[in-house]
């Protein structure tokens, strides 16, 4: 899936970028995007060790336990093979939490925090789980119920009337990712081949 | 009652990070009777490794994204698709936004700041581009940061339901708009 739509946007861009004259422009972006990229990388850095360390203590002490504990009758139907004790959903949690707040800072280290706890049960280490499926399905969604402080930073005062339509189109793209990954995950051209390794 | 919402939300919000600094040391030190400093470089140590872990799939995703941008073919798609979401009352001023969205976090914020600007922030363009905005994400980015920092290179069906959720999203931000505002 992912290697043709990869493919296929590169491939468009360089026969529309030849029609349209705009070739320079598409080489140059090639460039300039490989190296924002590593910017953005090393920008993680700093960021990714502020967290992960506050989280280290979290769970040292048992609080991760804790959260992922009271929260488990939400988490067992969403996740239903990881194991309640499992560090993983005590992530997951925060990570939800931290984007609902619209700590985008916070979210990132927390989510790649779950995702190695997740990959710590995955049987086939390149292939993802249902689990981290449906994580990334409802990260991708945005589960935000503070409006992003870049819109409110535009609109000013005039953000406070798309406060509502936010949060009840938020609430329906994650509802449509949840369904959509739970119904994606029966099909058989989705499903984890046992005997092509 | 909603402008006290949102002055309150704004408030705690600002309020929640530096609670969670004191509060989990708090807890893991006074209360658990844990190394927090020990505990906190242990765990820091990690972030070195993720974020170098993570370039070769976001050098992936981002070049193709930006040679894709950079060479007009959005401007082409728009142009085809705009007269057939015309049919179903979506406005073809909200569409650049809507299809830039799930690509890049930066364009679509630019693509917004154009929105505001020429429109004024209480046209229908703006609010309905602001919720897209707020009910959506940067799923390319997303799928690569977080499959990226654990090696996954089979993502199976995460992409596909992150973009039916960014339809979504985008949909009903038009027509919620629509309903509320029009």
């Amino acid at each position: 899936m992912l290697n043709y739509i990869w493919f296929g946007l590169i491939f468009v861009s360089v026969i529309v970028g030849t029609i349209t004259g705009r070739i320079d422009e598409v080489t140059e972006a090639a460039i300039s995007m490989s190296k924002t990229s590593v910017d953005i990388a090393i920008g993680l850095i700093g960021i990714m060790a502020l967290w992960l360390g506050i989280m280290k203590i979290a769970e040292d002490s048992g609080l991760i336990q804790l959260i992922a504990k009271a929260l488990r009758p939400i988490t067992i139907r969403l996740f239903p093979e990881i194991p309640s004790d499992h560090p993983a959903i005590g992530s997951i949690v925060l990570n939800m939490a931290a984007n609902m707040l619209g700590l985008g800072n916070a979210a990132t280290p927390l989510g790649l925090r779950a995702m190695k706890e997740l990959q710590e049960l995955n049987k086939r280490k390149d292939t993802a789980t249902d689990a981290m499926c449906t994580f990334l399905a409802i990260n991708t969604s945005s589960v935000q119920i503070i409006l992003p402080a870049t819109v409110v930073g535009l609109m000013g005062a005039a953000a406070n009337q798309i406060f509502i339509t936010t949060i009840i189109a938020t609430g329906l793209s994650t509802v449509a990712a949840i369904i959509s990954v739970k119904v994606l995950a029966k099909m058989t051209r989705f499903q984890i081949k046992t005997n092509d390794q | 009652m909603i402008d006290n919402i949102i002055v309150f939300t704004n408030q705690v919000s600002r309020y929640i990070i530096p609670f969670l600094l004191v509060g989990i040391p708090f807890y893991g030190l006074i209360i658990k009777k844990v190394k927090v400093y020990e505990s906190f470089v242990e765990g820091a140590k990690d972030g070195f490794d993720i974020a170098l872990r993570i370039i070769p799939y976001l050098v992936a995703i981002l070049v193709a994204i930006g040679m894709f941008r950079a060479s007009g073919a959005m401007d082409l798609l728009i142009s085809f698709i705009a007269p057939l979401l015309n049919i179903i009352g979506f406005p073809p001023e909200n569409l650049p936004l809507a299809f830039m969205r799930p690509l890049s976090g930066s364009g679509s914020l630019g693509l917004f700041t154009d929105l505001v600007n020429q429109y004024g922030t209480d046209s229908i363009y703006t609010r309905i581009g602001a919720t897209m905005f707020g009910s959506t994400e940067t799923t390319f980015y997303v799928l690569a940061v977080y499959f990226g920092s654990v090696g996954i290179r089979k993502s199976r069906h995460a992409l596909i339901a992150g973009l039916i959720a960014d339809a979504v999203g985008v949909l009903s931000a038009v027509y919620i708009c629509r309903l509320i505002f029009l």
